[in-house]
């Protein structure tokens, strides 16, 4: 596939990105990714397209672009991550970015003031694009009309990670053979606390595939049918001739009491085993955003079995990050490709 | 206008107090005049329900500052909530904030104390003292009075102080981190939820707690449906309870929250539509005893904050009469008699309050109101130090012409909430002024 077959983006309206009211109008416009709820179906495609290239120039052998050359970009990770992190710092070298990184967890830059001041002086070191992940849902759209550079949300609390839902619509646009209409993902576990979920239910719903959700009750969010989605009484009704499966991974950390039952009752319950898999369509397959609590959300053969599309979302991360730093900074995400 | 004959009628005040209120034309005595043709006059509005900030967090709002946005409002007299730095749990502190009001404050000022030391709900505030200060209530407002056993001995021990306890109803274990009400906005934002149940299952406890006490409960900022109910059902059964709600339960939803906008984050948090329905229902069949603002500003650093961090509360004072004109009175859910009253006598009755009448003797704390007269509500020209409303743009009917409290016109219409030119000092109040309209000459 070459570049022109990579369609230009129209100009963006809606909630995933948007130019803050009291920018200079005459200073470039700003594209942020805050989220993909309200993203127009042409610019999720538009950037599923452009990671294709991506991820082929990059199994391609060593390969690096020049587009982002002296474009320096931060990645502010406020709160634990390993794998998003060196995700985001692989794309970014892949396009010949100046990548740089902050690390600050618990610390006082956990509140909302610090982090503004640290990111304004950021700003001001000419970083195109800053790269954030925080504990606060809304954390990156606040960014975005506060601070004067790209905003890129690598997962704001409970809210959405969205580049982890473009990989997840990556993995499935492979497995469903560009189809996304008449599809449906089952998707199970602790939908409340999950930006995973979020993010995955809006881009899945604007292209058209279905969503059922399950879980424990107390894991699923008071009006769930909010999102966009159904509701599943129980493990096998939601997997029943599903098209893909998607566990979600049990976030403890962000667990108050008294909302998960005792010993292996989840995992008994709402596990996906390879038995509850075989109730989907053949040609299924088991997603898992990371890290997998072996034995919990999945057993261990259901993850490692032939359904699961785990190891190509995480190849797919890189590439969808790619197309959305190219698209953020350049307005093409095919642009370095 | 007298607010309840219809007539017109010029009032005559000298040292504070009405004196004669007479038909429109009759002969006048020598003194300042008040023209307000076609405006309607009732007795100053009253807020049960403010955070004056003051002491100790000055940067949001003063005593000066409050009381003006009050005067703006229409508002004579505001009740203070001790929730201050340091906490209002002494009678010296009383003091302080009633001597800062004489100094400072362009309305009455009414201390409500704590009702635990600190707030903290472990030791009880001296509560005869405290009234003996000035204190009109207790409260330990911003939080709820966790356990139940030291509510039970505030409503107990209040009983010999006659003072009512405010409650600020709201389980922390329902509500623990929740930023907004539990709905649909709250699930699409990935914000957690306060449940309606935080605020209805601490009301039903406190009616039943009213009951085996006898003690006087007058239920804070109610928000929904379940909470109404709770209070019907104490009204029927004849307990000492009384309740109010707020101008935003009654004219927002969680909806209001839209994009994280902080300006709609609150405690309790607005609800769906069927509460604020509920909120007006109350409104109708009266169960609700009172209105009150729960007037809470913040700096502009405070509110421009991630929607999880930014702290809860908005100003109230200076939109309230509109809110209540256009969005009680104008779709015809009560009269405008009845929504007036609703600030005025029934806020005095609730707390006690000395009563104001149109009528030789009273106190003259009057407020004028155009209430056909719409304006646009523009926080840049509030009184209050707080900009933090949900309601900038609106467009409101019933605007405020002038505010007289204890014969000192503390507000005369312009914006800022200007004090009118040429009057006495607070300490020295207007020695004669006569309402009138124009064209009668003095």
């Amino acid at each position: 596939m070459d570049r022109a077959t990579v369609t230009a983006c129209p100009t963006p309206v809606g909630a995933g990105f948007f130019v803050p009211a009291h920018m200079n109008a005459s200073a470039p416009a700003r594209r942020h990714l805050t989220g993909l709820e309200g993203m127009p179906r042409e610019t999720l495609m538009h950037l599923l397209d452009a990671a294709k290239l991506y991820r082929e120039r990059i199994a391609s052998g060593p390969w690096q672009s020049e587009a982002l050359r002296g474009v320096a970009v931060c990645n502010a990770f406020f709160e634990d991550s390993t794998r998003t992190r060196v995700s985001f710092e692989l794309a970014e070298q892949r396009l010949g970015a100046m990548p740089v990184t902050i690390a600050e967890t618990g610390t006082s830059l956990a509140k909302g003031e610090s982090v503004l001041d640290t990111l304004h002086v950021i700003a001001s070191m000419h970083v195109t694009a800053i790269v954030v992940r925080h504990r606060a849902s809304g954390m990156a759209r606040f960014l975005a009309g506060e601070i004067p550079a790209s905003i890129i949300n690598a997962g704001d609390g409970q809210h959405e990670h969205p580049t982890q839902g473009l990989l997840d619509l990556m993995t499935l646009r492979d497995a469903w053979g560009g189809r996304f209409e008449r599809r449906r993902i089952a998707i199970v576990g602790d939908i409340r606390h999950s930006r995973v979920a979020r993010s995955a239910i809006a881009g899945l719903r604007t292209l058209g595939a279905r969503v059922t959700v399950c879980g424990p009750a107390t894991l699923l969010p008071a009006h769930v049918e909010a999102l966009g989605c159904e509701v599943a009484p129980t493990t096998e009704d939601a997997l029943s001739g599903a098209d893909a499966a998607m566990a979600l991974r049990l976030q403890r950390e962000r667990m108050e009491g008294g909302l998960l039952p005792a010993g292996g009752e989840y995992a008994q319950v709402w596990g996906l085993t390879p038995d509850r898999l075989r109730l989907m369509a053949d040609h299924a397959v088991v997603l898992h955003p990371g890290p997998v609590n072996r034995g919990v959300e999945i057993t261990p053969e259901a993850a490692d079995g032939p359904r699961s599309a785990i190891l190509r979302q995480t190849a797919n991360g890189i590439a969808v990050r790619c197309a959305v730093l190219s698209w953020c900074v350049t307005g093409d995400a095919g642009a370095a490709a | 206008m007298d607010w309840r004959s219809g007539e017109r009628v010029d009032i005559a005040i000298e040292d504070g107090v009405i004196r004669a209120v007479v038909p429109h034309g009759a002969p006048a005595v020598g003194g300042a005049v008040i023209e307000a043709r076609g405006a309607l006059v009732a007795p100053g509005l009253v807020d049960l329900h403010v955070h004056l900030r003051e002491p100790g967090q000055s940067h949001k709002e003063t005593i000066a500052s409050g009381t003006r946005a009050a005067a703006a409002g229409g508002f004579t007299s505001v009740a203070c909530m001790p929730n201050t730095e340091p906490v209002l749990d002494s009678p010296a502190w009383g003091e302080w904030v009633l001597n800062r009001a004489r100094e400072s404050g362009a309305c009455r000022v009414h201390p409500i104390a704590a009702v635990t030391l600190g707030q903290k709900g472990e030791t009880l505030a001296p509560a005869m003292a405290l009234k003996a200060a000035g204190a009109v209530a207790l409260s330990d407002d911003g939080r709820p009075i966790e356990s139940a056993a030291m509510m039970r001995h505030a409503l107990e021990y209040a009983r010999a102080s006659a003072l009512p306890i405010v409650c600020h109803e709201e389980d922390l274990t329902l509500r623990r981190e929740g930023q907004m009400n539990e709905g649909p906005v709250a699930t699409r934002l990935g914000l957690r939820g306060i449940p309606t149940a935080a605020e209805s299952v601490m009301v039903r406890r406190d009616v039943e707690l009213a009951e085996l006490t006898g003690g006087r409960a007058h239920l804070a900022h109610l928000s929904c449906a379940a909470s109404f109910e709770a209070l019907r059902d104490a009204h029927r059964r004849g307990l000492a309870v009384t309740g109010e709600t707020c101008p935003h339960y009654w004219t927002l939803t969680d909806e209001a929250v839209g994009d994280y906008d902080t300006h709609a984050k609150m405690n309790p948090p607005l609800r769906g539509a069927a509460d604020r329905a509920a909120v007006i229902r109350a409104i109708v069949d009266g169960t609700v005893d009172c209105f009150s603002t729960d007037h809470a500003p913040h700096s502009r650093a405070d509110k421009r904050q991630p929607f999880d961090q930014a702290p809860f509360g908005i100003v109230g004072l200076e939109t309230a009469l509109g809110l209540t004109l256009t969005h009680l009175v104008e779709p015809r859910h009560i009269p405008l008699i009845r929504a007036l009253e609703l600030w005025t006598d029934a806020p005095r009755r609730v707390f006690g309050l000395p009563e104001v009448r149109i009528a030789p003797g009273f106190p003259a704390d009057l407020v004028l109101i155009d209430t056909g007269a719409s304006w646009t509500v523009d926080p840049e020209m509030f009184a209050s130090m707080g900009r933090n409303t949900p309601f900038a743009g609106w467009t409101l009917r019933g605007r405020v012409i002038a505010t007289i409290c204890g014969g000192r016109a503390t507000y005369d219409g312009s914006p800022r909430g200007g004090e009118m030119e040429g009057q006495a000092s607070p300490r020295d109040p207007l020695g004669s002024a006569i309402l009138a309209p124009p064209g009668s000459r003095p």
